[in-house]
Parts: C-alpha cells; structure tokens; sequence
C-alpha cells in the first residue's frame, strides 16, 4: 500500500496541464546512466495487517522485561511505572506530528511545553538555564564538554571512570573531531580519586555514578574551581527527588539521561538528553532554547530565542550542529514529571532507594556475593559474583530475571544492579533465592 | 478561595485567545497531587536511613502541584495551540512534511519491541537486532550503499558521523593531516558547515552557478590534495538535480577526496537513482523526512550513516549482523570509529520508518517520489508569473520562490507572506532559506497532499500576492497569539518561569 492520493485521471491531468505526458519526464534533468533500471531491490508494499504481522514476528524474537522477565538491570535505562497520561497527552498528534516550532504563531503548544519542561530542568538540576533537549545523555556530555573548552580555552578534559562507559566512548569518538584531550580519572572504592594539580578546562563527575555511587559533587566543584576549570555533572533526574541539586553544589553544566521520566526501554532509544547550566554560559547554549515573550497586542507568548546561537545562522563557527533534538521526549518528560509532582518525585526516589537497600541486603546475604565498593548508594549497586557476571546475567535469564548489566574488565566485571519502584518485596526475594541458586 | 487564584481553572477560554494559557506552576495548589504507586512490601525506611545527611536534599524540588485533571486539560488546551500535520499541509521546504500513516505509530507499539532493555545480552534482543538488520539492508538497496550504522539520532549527528569516518579513512592512509578541508555549496544546509567544524576540518565554500548547481570551474580551483571530501544534497536546496554530478564525483575522486550525501531531499529520488549510482562514498538519510518519521515537533529522528564497501569497516559499533546460523549478533567493525549515541540509536524512530517502508515497499516508495515531484512542480507553474522564481526550471520535490517581486512593488516580505499563509490555515514555507536566494519562500508540498489540497494552496499564496504590506504586516489574525516579539525575547531573556522575576 502506499499513501499517495492522486488517482490516475489526476495524474494525467496534472501532467497535461504542464505540457508533460508522463511522470518519466519529471525526471529529465537526471542523466540516463544514473537511472536504476527495474526500480528498487525491495518487497512489494504490504498491507497494513501485513506489516503489522511482521512486527508481531520481531516482538515475539525478543524477550522484553515483564512478569516472565522480572527486570533488575539499570544503566542509564530504567524499568519505571510510566502513568497513562503520558501515552495520553505527549503522544496526542499534535505533538507527535509538528515540525520544530519556526512559526511561533501556530506552535504555541509545543513551545510552551517546552518552557515549562526547561523550568522543571532547572527546578531539578539547580541551574539557570535549560536548553530544549538533545539527544541523549552521551550526547549532552559531548556539548557540555565542548562548552566548557570553548569557555575556558583549555582542551584538556578529566573524565571521571564513574561515567556511563558508553558515554565515554561517545565523548572519545568526538575528541577526534574536536582535538580535546580526555583524561581517565580512577575510581577508589567507587569514588573518583581526582589529581590534585594539573589544567584541565572540564572536569566530568557522574553522580550517582555508573556503579551507582553517590560522589562528592561539591569537592569536585572546589577542584574546579580552584584550577580554572568549569565542572560538568551527569546526574539521574530521578535522584533530584532526594539528593542535593547539583547546581547546588558548584556544577556549571548539568546533564543527563531523562529516559527515566516518560520514555519506554526501547533498545534504547529515543531517550532524552537533559542539559542546563549557568546563565552565564547561555550564549554558548547547544541547541534550542525557549523564551518567553509577548505578541503584537502584549499576549505572553513563546518563541525559540538567541538564535544566533545556532547552526543554521552561525554555520562553520556554530558552537554545535544540533538541530533536530528529542521534543516529543521532552514533551513526555514533562507530562510525566508534572504527574508525580513534587511530592511524587520525592516518594519515587525514595521508594527506589528502599528497593535499592533492600535488594542490596539480600544479594549481599548470599555466600560468595561481595560488595564492589563501599560508598553510600541511591538506586543501583554493584556486586562481585562468584560466577562471572555475564553468566549470571545469561542464568538467571532462565530463571526469568533481567538481573542486571554485567560490567566490563575495568569495573572489575562486577554486576550492576537496578531497582526501581516496580520492584516488589516478593520479586527481590525471589531474584536473591534464583541468584543463590545460579552462583552456587 | 477565589477564582482568581492558582488551582486550575478547566475551561477552554485560551482556545480562543481570550487570555494566554496558564502554565503549570500558575496552575499549581499546594497539597495537591495526582501521583500514586504500587503496592511493594519493601520496608519503608525514612530518608534519612537510606541517604547520608551530606547527600539529602534539604526540602523537595518544587515541581507541580496539580490534578490529573487540570494536568490532561492544560496539555490538551497546549495541542489545540499547535498546528501540526495531522491538521493541515506543511509546505515547509527541505523538511518533508508528508503524512505520517497510523499503522507504524501502531507497528511500534508492542510490549515485545518497547520494553526491551538496551543491555540486555543478545539472546534476549534477536528480534530487535532481525528488524533493525533488515532495515539497514532495505537502506542499502535505496541508497547504493554495501553497509550502514543506525545509530545517529538524527540527521546532524548522521553528518558529523559521516566525516569522521571520512577522517578515519584518510587517517588510515596517512592523510589525516594533509587533508584538511571539505567542500560545501553556498546552497547547503546549516548544519553541513557546523558539522564540518566539529569533525574538525576547514568548510570551503563552493559558488552556485546560474542555473543554480554547482560551479565546476569554481570546484575544479578549489580542488587539491589537501580535501578530505564534499558534502552536496542532491536534489540542491534549491530543489534542483545536480545534472552533473557524475563530473563531480570524477573531479572529487581524482583528487583522492570522498564524497558525503546530505539525505535531507532523498524524497525525490526514492527508486529513480541512488546515491550510489552517482559517486557518492557517503550517505545519511533523515528517516524522520523520507520515511516518515513523526517529527515530534522537533524530534526525535533518526540519520543513519551508510557506506560503500571500503568504508564499512570503520563504522560505528556496536553494530548487528547475521550470524548465518539465523541468529544475530552485536559485531564491532575492525576499524570502527567508535560509538556514536548511548545505545543503539533510536529505536523505536527507526522501527517506525521500518514499517513504513514494509507499508510501501518498493513500488510504493517509487510513487512516493513520483508524486512527489509532480506535486512540487505542478505548484511551481501555478505560482509562476506571481511569484518571482529565480531558477524556473523542471524542479524535483521542492522548489523556491521569491517574494523579492512583491518587496519591490508593494513592500510585502517572504515573513508577511509566510505569516498570512498561517491565517489561511495552511503551515508557511520555509523562508529565507538558502541564503543564496532573497526573499526566499522554499515550498515543498510532498506527495501526500492532493491535487485539491494543491489548488487551495496556491490559491491562498496567489491571493495573498495581492496584499498591502500593512495587511501582511498585520498577519497573522486568527492563531493563538499574533505576531512574536523575537527581539524582546533576545534582549530580555526570561528562559524559565522562574527568570521572570528577574528578567
């Protein structure tokens, strides 16, 4: 099937009215060698029960996360309760179906939308400023870096090993682009172990880290400052319900991953890029931004502003070259968040961290289960399994689990492990029964 | 208890531009809430038992405070504040905004695709990795291409994705220093010169000649061994077909440079050439354009990178392929650029224009384009005497008209006309876009809009021809709010609800 109007008398009939006799000839000014003879190397169109039934096939091949696969693996992913007014609202096709608002005039929805989601970043980051969204957290580190050098003038950046690996190897493919030197900061017991001295223009903590442990932002923030460097912090939006902000604590650039807030597991993907910083730093802002401003006769109104910022005015010497970004997870993010409220945020994060305790005592009170590091943790924790963790993971599969991310060499190739507010007390005792069972 | 006090009031009064749309902290009332959760078990131990004092928050971050109710009321008064295509034509040139069919929102919208955890090992994700395989297959057999990544997000990231591999390649022939520059038209998109800093390399500007392609002369003297590559969109932003691309790609080659499609106009050439065919080394493709992607009202989107077979083992990975044994796994390329996006890439973005182009297949993707162009070309002679267009030639799937005619005479601008479009109930063509044009309005009607829908649009765009400046001034009448103070916003910038006390 195809979604094409025209019948064929309409065809013709435009054609005619042109001069022209068939569609062929609209093609002219492409050579006859370029032509592709016998047209595409594809299927037929399917009908609409047809694909659907294709798509029935790819879902059965998967084993998603549910009652048959009980889900304990975070990561930057997490399973959450997601409310039906997101499915509702966000998903409402005036959203799912605009362009990026160019004309303000007729895209007030989206705009406003997104005032309010930069307001609730900020509310949840400490900041000033949040631009509209970008891709994903990886994505918001690179432009927070980027930030940052163009800011201080110094390419050399500390990167601390507590963020996400794949966020690593994201900002490393960039730094061939872009010549910044990263730096790998250890961690010690889970917490990153800093050089004393040394010029670096970024320093980047995650916090809770990758192995879900709660770092000392401000210290960090000290060691920024006093070396001349801004400091960039990867946070969970979730830990914003119970943990100090981190603008809060000396954070220049904010970023994050809001999968958490609206977005279904997905293979990963679309999720949410969350940035915000300093107002100061706002003329070096990635991406879109929404004002608020006022219309001919003095309504409020929204519209995307310094936009001289961007790459479509300031090309070659743009400071970034996002242009589409991620509105509708925006969008759903706001829905989501607004939802929970304050005192919903606050009881979500808190619910995870009992989860989090919980688990944690159970797994630990297993024979040959040890602790990865010592620090104080929120929401996810890293154990030592007297099985590799990738066996583990692969086991306890047929125990119906999900039981987390196996971490590679550098983390010791501990288990990571996740629980959110889904997580019942019946669950967690059953994960720690099959995970004693796997690892005997 | 007052009326006029925050809580929420339902009604529909904003609709009709009687008064803004309250936000929701306006809409707040302290104690209320909407959340709830599940019944757990888990032992409820304060905050304090779970958080070191040093960590804890001190009181909560203020969020909303609201009803479900008043929450579904102001996001649905927010979508009737918002055009969208659902709604009605988007003519917005070089964006593609064709109707997205309903059947691949539903495709996607399976437990079995959307609760599938991005590190869950591979055994458990074959599903995912047979779809998004025979996606990159379909891609390939569009585009010419031997292999491509999924993993760009969207179509900038696609382009800087696509000039590191560029650098990857030449770095392993040594030439990674040498080769410093790339080739830009004067025609091309924003984000091409943007990304080109980014995969830090040097934009050299290449003229447009007067039937609107690129200059060969102008190329042939910007064209040494130090050029890493070109980056061209075929059709142009102008709508036009490079007729000589063939000769560009000679040029470009025999200078050891590669050559990048920016697949942001691949809708006008879907089963009638590849970029393959043409030359290019190259391509990413905007599946949020083409295929039909929902825009989001700014993304998400998707821009996958494919290559030819001597650049395909320096794409990004990790990437799935057939085992052969009907079983798929995640394969990191020999000389692999390294990751690009946090997981695998949008995914759900990607599944969608998969069962699109299921939907189509390739007869109907043939059509697609074919309809497409007859569309934009049909437009083209209906405005054609009204409108000056500076390159009246046979377009493909867009074109640009100019309002320069109707400065000069009546002092109405490419902003008026787009402004007066919206009160006609229609989306305004880009403007102003490319820079080489003045007054430019790029109109691009897409293939799904009927040859009446058609009519109407060039109705409205004829009539609105004839307008005064002061009328066009005064457009647009009939939306939410007029016309936007963009320069207050600049100057007092109040980019949260928070900053308007300050501001």
């Amino acid at each position: 099937m195809h979604f094409v109007p025209h019948t064929d008398a309409e065809i013709a009939d435009m054609l005619a009215s042109m001069g022209l006799s068939s569609l062929d000839e609209l093609f002219d000014a492409v050579p006859a060698a370029l032509r592709l003879a016998g047209g595409l190397d594809l299927e037929p169109g399917l009908a609409e029960a047809d694909v659907a039934g294709r798509f029935d096939d790819y879902a059965a091949a998967n084993r998603p996360v549910g009652r048959s696969l009980v889900c304990f693996a975070g990561a930057g992913a997490y399973d959450h309760d997601i409310p039906s007014v997101v499915g509702r609202l966000a998903y409402r096709s005036e959203f799912v179906t605009a362009y990026t608002p160019y004309q303000p005039e007729v895209a007030q929805g989206v705009l406003q939308a997104l005032f309010e989601y930069q307001t609730l970043v900020c509310r949840l980051f400490g900041t000033d400023v949040a631009n509209a969204s970008l891709y994903d957290g990886a994505s918001a580190t690179v432009e927070a870096v980027n930030l940052a050098v163009a800011a201080t003038g110094r390419q050399e950046v500390w990167v601390s090993r507590g963020l996400h690996p794949h966020w690593r190897q994201v900002l490393a493919t960039m730094a061939v682009g872009t010549g910044h030197q990263l730096v790998d900061v250890a961690l010690d017991d889970g917490l990153t172990n800093w050089p004393v001295d040394g010029a670096p223009g970024a320093i980047v903590v995650q916090s809770p880290n990758h192995l879900g442990c709660l770092e000392d932002v401000g210290a960090a923030g000290e060691l920024a400052r006093r070396l001349g460097a801004l400091l960039v912090v990867a946070t969970d939006p979730v830990s914003a319900g119970l943990l100090k902000s981190p603008g809060s604590l000396g954070a220049d650039v904010v970023v994050g991953e809001g999968q958490p807030f609206g977005a279904s597991l997905s293979l990963g993907g679309p999720y949410l890029g969350l940035f915000a910083c300093r107002r100061e730093h706002v003329r070096r802002l990635p991406g879109r931004l929404v004002g608020e401003t006022v219309d001919t006769e003095g309504r409020r109104a929204y519209v995307t502003t310094l936009r001289t910022r961007e790459q479509d005015i300031r090309r070659e010497k743009a400071s970034s070259n996002v242009c589409t970004n991620q509105t509708l997870m925006a969008v759903a993010f706001l829905v989501h968040l607004s939802w929970l409220g304050t005192s919903g945020l606050r009881e979500l994060a808190l619910r995870c961290a009992r989860g989090t305790r919980y688990c944690r005592e159970a797994l630990l009170a297993i024979d040959g289960v040890e602790p990865l590091a010592g620090a104080p943790v929120l929401r996810e924790f890293a154990v030592r399994t007297p099985v590799p963790a990738d066996v583990v993971v692969a086991r306890m599969a047929e125990e119906g689990f999900l039981a987390g991310v196996a971490l590679g060499e550098e983390y010791d190739a501990g288990l990571l492990v996740a629980v959110t507010e889904k997580r019942t007390k019946a669950e967690i005792d059953a994960f720690a029964g099959a995970l004693e069972k796997v690892v005997r | 208890m007052t009326a006029a006090g925050p809580g929420g009031k339902a009604t529909s009064a904003p609709l009709m531009g009687r008064d803004p749309e309250p936000t929701l902290f306006e809409l707040s009332s302290p104690g209320r809430v909407a959340s709830n959760f599940r019944t757990t078990g888990v032992p409820e131990w304060a905050a304090e038992e779970l958080v070191p004092a040093a960590h804890l928050r001190e009181a909560p971050a203020p969020i909303a405070e609201i009803s479900e109710r008043d929450l579904v009321a102001h996001m649905t008064r927010l979508s009737h504040r918002q055009f969208s295509v659902d709604l009605g034509a988007y003519p917005l040139g070089s964006c593609t905004m064709k109707y997205n069919p309903k059947l691949c929102d539903d495709a996607v919208a399976r437990a079995g695709l959307a609760d599938v955890h991005p590190a869950a090992p591979a055994s458990l994700t074959q599903g995912w990795m047979a779809l998004l395989t025979d996606l990159e297959s379909a891609l390939c057999r569009i585009t010419g291409m031997a292999a491509a990544t999924l993993q760009p997000p969207a179509g900038a990231a696609g382009e800087l994705t696509g000039l590191l591999l560029m650098r990857a390649f030449h770095g392993a022939a040594g030439e990674d220093r040498r080769r410093r520059r790339v080739l830009i038209p004067d025609s091309a998109h924003g984000t091409n010169p943007a990304s080109v800093t980014l995969g830090g390399y040097e934009v050299t500007q290449v003229p447009s000649d007067d039937r609107g392609c690129v200059d060969l002369d102008a190329l042939a003297a910007r064209l040494d061994d130090d050029v890493a590559g070109i980056m061209l969109t075929n059709p142009n932003t102008l709508g036009l077909f490079e007729e000589d691309i063939v000769a560009i790609a000679g040029a470009v080659h025999g200078v050891g440079g590669l050559l990048y499609y920016d697949g942001a106009n691949l809708n006008a050439i879907l089963g009638v050439t590849r970029p393959g065919d043409m030359g290019f080394d190259i391509v990413h493709m905007n599946l949020h354009k083409t295929f039909a992607v929902p825009h989001g009202g700014g993304g998400p989107g998707a821009g996958p990178v494919a290559v030819t077979e001597r650049l395909s083992s320096y794409l990004p990975g990790p990437r799935p392929e057939a085992a052969g044994d009907g079983t798929y796994a995640w394969v990191e390329p020999e000389r692999s650029i390294g990751r690009i996006h946090s997981w695998h890439g949008n995914a759900l973005a990607l599944a969608r224009a998969w069962s699109y182009i299921l939907a189509n297949g390739g007869d109907g993707l043939r059509r697609v384009s074919d309809a497409a162009v007859l569309n934009a070309n049909w437009l083209r002679h209906q405005l054609r005497g009204t409108y000056d267009i500076p390159y009246d030639r046979p377009c493909m799937h867009e074109f640009v008209a100019s309002a320069t005619n109707l400065k000069r005479a009546g002092g109405l601008r490419a902003l008026d006309v787009a402004k007066r479009m919206l009160e006609e109930g229609f989306h305004a063509p880009t403007t102003y876009f490319p820079l080489i044009v003045e007054e430019a309005l790029m109109i691009e009607p897409t293939e799904t809009e009927s040859p009446q829908t058609l009519a109407a649009l060039a109705q409205a765009l004829r009539e609105i021809a004839g307008d005064t400046a002061e009328e066009g001034h005064a457009a647009p009448r009939t939306s939410p709010v007029g016309r936007v103070d963009e320069a207050r916003a600049a100057r007092r910038l109040v980019p949260t609800w928070d900053a308007r006390s300050d501001a």
